[in-house]
């Protein structure tokens, strides 16, 4: 049993947890993950780990309401638990030791970006942070961010920092130069249009993949893409791989393969995550 | 009691076997209960009358474990159930299994003297019995459990490789940890063997008794990641690993990235061990409508049976070779077209074809003709020229075999592997790392439960031989890794 130490909603459907998993907290590096399933009869989910604390035998997942599962992950209180959780999966994230590096993050991956942004920091890279969101009350870690670099918001409705995409900022940043290396996580429309635009600007670039898994030891091979035209498995060979190889095509495809059972799933909970959307007080998610 | 009949050998020859009760094919393929009845009392008390007790029984030398068959027949034929049965666990960690799953027609029952001129004895039937009245009855048995020999064994993996050291392993008194990835013990056992062939309540039920020994089970620990096999090999007096050959073998062919496309693992492990074929659980999966199964063992015919039972009209099974090739059980097979099933045989996918919208729509196949036999002895399939024909179908599940998990193995590099990443070990199981043993399918690759069972067994008597003989024993004390809760320091 792992309980919930610390909850917070950072924007209408994202809440942060802090839980109890001593031994992941103590051998977890950047840019890894753990399946987690809450109790008898859920479904086992990947989550990254956002963060840890090693003295508090802690780690920090960050959670976006998106369907049955995640919403029952956003109602947990502190006090509850998750039956389980096991990891840490995957590989960790090779970071840049040198150089300026952009830290991409587009909605609930923004607080993918956060570890690796707290790692490059500490190798003393230059890092600079470029996350996005709907409006301004979808704009998470903005403060974390800010102690490891300059931090540029973008948001669809201009209602804080830029009035666009952040591949727009990223754009702008390319074309005046001195970038050496991009990570990017969030929707996968997202990683695409940035490993477009890095690419043609030939800088070398880091996405982290949200790939259905079940196991994520590499045994049920449902998280299957195509990097470099080589099938590989997310929880095993990634999650993170060069973005210039990726098919985000085929990722985004092979993501909507539940589509239809989990929107059937989803209605039956809807209301509960109307109820999370007015406690932090934004609008209703679509 | 009716009193024993005094039957002679010839007497015996003339009982005819007696067939195992099943649930009627038309009710059976619509829900996921257990197919096999088993026998009565009276039905297994008389199937054991035709034990002829050999002088020199072969059973024994077909059986993996080597169950000692004519001790336990010969008691259950004399009503002695609680002897039966304490004879059975004493040689078999998991009975109630081995008499469900086993290959009888090719181990003990093909061994069987009188399956020379007939019948043989249904070993497999009378196991599942005795096993069966034994987690009934289980207060009542006596488990000789040696007492505390101080030393400490890691398991990884708790398929059958690992469950039958840890039972071993338990009864001469070393303290087992069995540390398990998935969130419930049991490996295959719970996440590829389905419950209408191998109910999941009889596993737990096996498992519970494994830990009345004293095993300890730690779940969502993956040794490769949240430990690493060199903490065990401090913190134990020795280790085993029993990971199996966990990694989907896909064909290779286009279009196996489709939706509607799965690896038998993954289709299995979905409604197995996440219970996708209940509505109290919450894990999806894809109800194909028509569904092809491509491949002829035993994981194949379990797709294509839960398949139909999660409502496909149309279940088929495409194999490359001949209905006498499969290498299923016959039992299975059987089953399988008294449920309907379809068997496409000399039929070899060579490209599946999808839609507009990337789902799945049917698998383009290649007739094939049989050639020599191959070095497996199965006759080899050949392609017919220009014979390519399309099998429609709204799902497919990839059920060509496994290959082993680099996770464990590359964590470790002083570990020797062959070069299919299999790990190689001497006669008595260790691996190239002292003190770490290895069996199952991460050895010989993909096999059967019985054989990883064997070959635990095998590697707890040579891990009792090394602990008897080599090293000192742990202080418990420094034996921690950390200051955090730590499996290998409080086991």
């Amino acid at each position: 049993m792992h309980p919930v130490v610390k909850r917070e909603t950072l924007s209408p459907n994202v809440i942060r947890l802090e839980i109890e998993a001593s031994r992941i907290a103590e051998v977890r590096q950047p840019g890894q993950f753990v399946i987690v399933r809450i109790g008898e009869g859920a479904e086992r989910v990947p989550l990254t780990i956002a963060d840890a604390d090693r003295k508090a035998g802690t780690i920090t997942l960050t959670i976006q309401a998106v369907g049955k599962t995640s919403c029952d992950l956003c109602q947990l209180q502190v006090g509850d638990s998750i039956q389980d959780v096991a990891g840490p999966l995957g590989e960790a994230t090779e970071l840049v030791d040198s150089g300026h590096a952009v830290c991409v993050g587009g909605g609930v991956g923004t607080a993918v970006v956060h570890p690796l942004a707290q790692g490059l920091a500490t190798k003393g890279v230059e890092v600079t942070s470029i996350i996005g969101g709907r409006a301004r009350e979808w704009i998470i870690f903005e403060d974390e961010l800010r102690r490891y670099g300059d931090v540029r918001v973008c948001t669809d409705d201009g209602s804080y920092g830029r009035h666009g995409f952040v591949t727009e900022e990223l754009h702008d940043m390319l074309e005046e130069g001195g970038v050496d290396h991009v990570y990017a996580v969030g929707p996968v429309p997202m990683m695409g249009a940035v490993a477009k635009v890095t690419k043609e600007y030939d800088v070398a670039t880091t996405v982290s993949l949200n790939a259905i898994m079940v196991d994520g030891t590499g045994m049920c091979g449902g998280c299957r893409v195509s990097v470099g035209g080589k099938t590989v498995y997310a929880c095993v060979d990634g999650p993170e791989f060069d973005a210039h190889t990726v098919d985000f095509k085929q990722l985004s495809d092979r993501l909507s393969m539940y589509r239809d059972v989990e929107s059937s799933a989803f209605e039956s909970k809807r209301c509960l995550i109307e109820g999370l959307a007015e406690a932090a007080g934004g609008d209703t998610p679509r | 009691m009716t009193e024993r009949p005094d039957l002679s050998p010839r007497d015996r020859m003339q009982i005819e076997r007696h067939e195992v009760p099943a649930r009627s094919a038309i009710i059976r393929s619509m829900d996921f209960q257990e197919v096999n009845l088993g026998y009565s009392q009276a039905l297994a008390m008389e199937e054991a009358e035709r034990c002829l007790d050999c002088a020199n029984p072969r059973c024994i030398d077909g059986c993996p474990v080597r169950v000692d068959i004519p001790k336990f027949i010969e008691l259950l034929a004399a009503g002695e159930m609680k002897l039966a049965a304490e004879s059975l666990l004493d040689d078999n960690a998991l009975p109630c299994v081995t008499g469900r799953v086993c290959p009888q027609e090719t181990q003990c029952e093909g061994l069987c003297i009188r399956a020379k001129k007939g019948e043989p004895v249904a070993v497999g039937a009378l196991e599942r019995f005795v096993a069966d009245w034994a987690l009934d009855h289980l207060d009542e048995l006596e488990s000789n459990v040696d007492p505390d020999s101080g030393r400490r064994v890691a398991i990884v993996g708790s398929g059958p490789a690992g469950l039958a050291a840890a039972g071993e392993l338990a009864k001469s008194g070393h303290k087992v940890t069995v540390f398990e990835a998935f969130h419930a013990p049991g490996g295959v056992l719970i996440y590829g063997i389905p419950e209408f062939r191998l109910p999941k309540d009889i596993v737990q039920k096996e498992v519970d008794r494994l830990k009345g020994l004293g095993v300890t089970i730690e779940v969502n620990a993956i040794v490769g990641k949240t430990w690493t096999l060199r903490e065990l090999r401090q913190n134990f007096d020795a280790v085993f690993i029993a990971v199996g050959a966990g990694l989907p073998v896909f064909m290779g062919i286009p279009g196996e990235d489709l939706k509607g496309v799965y690896s038998a693992n993954e289709y299995l492990t979905r409604v197995n061990l996440m219970g996708a074929f209940r509505d109290d659980t919450d894990t999806p999966v894809l109800q194909g409508k028509r569904v092809v199964v491509v491949g002829g063992g035993n994981v194949a015919m379990d797709a294509v049976r839960t398949a139909r039972r999660m409502g496909a009209k149309e279940a088929t099974i495409a194999y490359r070779r001949g209905k006498d090739e499969l290498p299923a059980r016959d039992e299975e097979i059987r089953h399988a077209e008294e449920e309907g099933v379809k068997f496409e045989l000399m039929a070899s996918p060579v490209r599946i074809i999808g839609s507009e919208d990337n789902w799945v729509t049917g698998v383009e196949c290649q007739m094939m003709k049989l050639g020599e036999p191959d070095d497996s002895g199965r006759r080899r399939p050949t392609a017919i020229a220009d014979s390519e024909y399309v099998l429609e179908c709204d799902m497919v599940v990839v059920a060509i075999g496994t290959r082993s998990n680099p996770m464990l193995t590359a964590s470790e590099p002083d570990l020797k592997i062959n070069e299919w990443g299999y790990l190689i070990i001497d006669e008595d199981g260790m691996t190239s790392v002292p003190g770490i043993f290895a069996g199952g399918d991460i050895v010989r690759g993909a096999a059967t439960v019985i054989l990883a069972m064997g070959d635990g067994k095998r590697a707890a008597h040579a891990i009792e031989k090394y602990l008897g003989t080599v090293g000192e024993l742990m202080p418990a004390a420094v034996a921690r890794v950390s200051a955090s809760k730590d499996p290998t320091a409080t086991a």
